[in-house]
């Protein structure tokens, strides 16, 4: 079935619990002239069948080692990969070529790459009908796939030229088509849309989070961009120094007091706290942003409220609101507010008081 | 000297020619190709790697590159009797002539090789391709108009080693201008052989530039072409 780029989609989503990728205590050592590096350092991830997965981290990070290990393009030192219920590690033998078995397993996994690594010296129609013809199928198949693929990424009217004739997104749409050509359940994106501008990054993204959707395929994705977990990802882990330092999906990360992600996320600005007031971060999600409860607030307790800083977006198909807000006078005696806050289902968070939260947690 | 004596001699001198360097240029395409390529493949980080291996390739190669040509043909007597029956000829010339330029080609494929963006042959490892694969669907292919022009350069190289293939008696433009033009002082044979070498080097660069050129255009949207490059340095 065409799919136009970019046409709003069913929402409705087709993650299951089954767990479609996972890693264990995946550990990466780059030895050179004595010196060693870890790129990764115990990482277990897990990535639910049917949802678009984003790993975000600065470069160094370790992520372009964590989906290299994802289809052993990268041999782990140690920790185990699995793909579709199959223990890839142990496929992979000792030697550093890949056998037979290793090979199948890749060719039913798509990858797609920050510089498309598309051959010059054949045409979008023959670019896509490679992973065909190492299947080992026949002419008229492959051809006939590669134009199916083509018409998919919405490329079907370029299937003769050669890829130094393409912009930057379509490259890319080609370099998705050849990935799917292996029917595959999951879809690896090494920093898909990094090389790409705003605008194109926003249309492959369509493309991608359509073809999740519309395929039911998996896409672990890694970028180092916010902006495409926030406009993708059901599900989201923040990567540093070889380590996943925070994950889950999108709504959990909001709801977990203090994390990173979800301040970048959303990003407020506004001074922190002083003598005489006290500054809150506020979260809504779902039902709860539908509420008037800043009015209810105010009128409540009869205080002024000042707002410094809000936003609400979407986020992994969420409605998401964050708010900066301004009461008078010092953290204690604003207790009483804030517990009405949070009694209303809001997250409540005082920027550069994370240890009386942890206090007040404990209680 | 008058034309119609000389012409015979050039016609034969050019026919030599020509035979010796197409064969010659056959058997060091076959050999230096996959030699070139292996290389690559088991250099450090590459799909075979094997520091072994790959350090007796390159010491082999190194060595039959710095040995004079003349040198190679006289070392080689023995091997190219073995192999022809004879040692003087043109069949006997294609011997030392197909070896020196093997570890010659061999090395101009390595380069070009090497220039193939490792990201494509990530690509086709992560579509599940062998090494096998990855040579024929990425190297060869992605890196054919640089091996182009490196068969061109071979081929001009062939043609002065060929020069000297008239010591075997093995005849050639060369030899000409050497037993006629030289030693007989026959001048103007000398120049028209020289003339006729000139033609055919910058006729054969030509042909190859253009093919290299052609087959790199279809990539590209318009971009600049490369520079001709008339009577390339046969060495």
């Amino acid at each position: 079935m065409p799919l136009c780029p970019g046409t709003p989609t069913p929402a409705h989503s087709t993650v299951t619990e089954t767990h479609v990728i996972t890693t264990t205590d995946l550990t990466k050592v780059y030895r050179s002239r004595g010196r060693e590096v870890t790129a990764l350092d115990g990482v277990d991830l897990h990535v639910r069948e049917g949802e678009v997965y984003g790993v975000i981290g600065q470069s160094g990070a370790g992520k372009s080692s964590l989906i290299r290990c994802v289809n052993l393009l990268e041999r782990p030192t140690s920790g185990t990969v699995t793909v579709a219920g199959q223990d890839l590690t142990a496929l992979a033998g000792r030697g550093p070529r890949a056998g037979r078995e290793l090979r199948q397993a890749r060719s039913r996994i798509g990858m797609v790459f920050q510089h498309f690594n598309l051959l010059s010296s054949r045409t979008v129609q023959d670019n896509v009908e490679l992973p065909l013809e190492i299947l080992g199928k026949s002419g008229t198949e492959r051809s006939r796939k590669a134009r199916e693929l083509l018409d998919l990424v919405g490329l079907a009217d370029k299937a003769g030229a050669y890829p130094a004739q393409l912009s930057g997104g379509q490259k890319q749409r080609v370099g998705i088509a050849r990935a799917l050509a292996g029917d595959p359940k999951v879809l690896l994106s090494d920093e898909a849309t990094s090389a790409l501008d705003p605008e194109t990054t926003r249309s492959i993204l369509a493309l991608l989070r359509d073809l999740n959707r519309q395929l039911g395929l998996t896409v672990l994705l890694i970028t180092h961009e916010m902006d495409v977990v926030k406009s993708v990802c059901d599900s989201a882990a923040l990567m540093e120094n070889g380590r996943i330092v925070e994950s889950g999906t999108v709504s959990e990360l909001l709801a977990t007091p203090g994390s990173e992600l979800a301040a970048a996320l959303f990003p407020l600005d506004g001074e922190a706290s002083g003598d005489d007031r006290t500054v809150l971060d506020v979260t809504f999600q779902g039902e709860s942003a539908t509420q008037p409860v800043i009015s209810q607030l105010a009128r409540t307790y009869n205080i002024d409220i000042s707002i410094l800083g809000a936003a609400i977006d979407t986020v992994g198909g969420l409605q998401v609101g964050r708010m900066r807000i301004e009461l008078p006078g010092r953290y204690e005696d604003n207790v009483v507010p804030i517990g009405f806050l949070r009694e209303k289902g809001l997250q409540v968070e005082v920027p550069g008081r994370e240890s009386a939260l942890v206090k007040e947690g404990a209680k | 000297m008058t034309w119609s004596e000389m012409q015979p001699l050039l016609a034969q001198a050019c026919w030599d020619t020509l035979y010796m360097v197409g064969w010659s240029t056959l058997i060091a395409v076959v050999g230096g190709l996959p030699l070139g390529i292996l290389l690559v493949l088991t250099d450090r980080g590459g799909l075979l790697q094997n520091l072994a291996a790959n350090k007796v390739i390159g010491q082999i190669v190194n060595i039959a590159r710095s040995l004079p040509f003349i040198i190679l043909m006289v070392a080689l007597m023995t091997f190219t009797r073995w192999i022809t029956g004879t040692t003087i000829g043109r069949a006997a010339a294609i011997v030392p002539l197909a070896i020196g330029a093997i570890p010659f080609f061999a090395r101009l494929v390595e380069t070009a090789v090497r220039e193939v963006d490792h990201g494509l042959v990530e690509a086709v490892q992560a579509m599940g391709g062998n090494t096998w694969t990855v040579v024929r669907k990425v190297l060869v292919p992605e890196s054919l108009p640089s091996l182009i022009s490196s068969t061109t350069t071979t081929i001009v190289a062939l043609i002065g080693y060929s020069a000297m293939a008239g010591t075997v008696g093995a005849g050639g433009l060369g030899d000409i201008a050497i037993r006629y033009g030289y030693q007989r002082f026959e001048t103007q044979l000398m120049w028209i052989t020289v003339a006729i070498l000139a033609v055919v080097i910058s006729a054969i660069q030509f042909a190859g530039d253009y093919a290299a050129r052609s087959l790199h255009r279809r990539g590209a949207h318009s971009g600049p072409a490369p520079k001709l490059r008339l009577l390339k340095a046969a060495s």
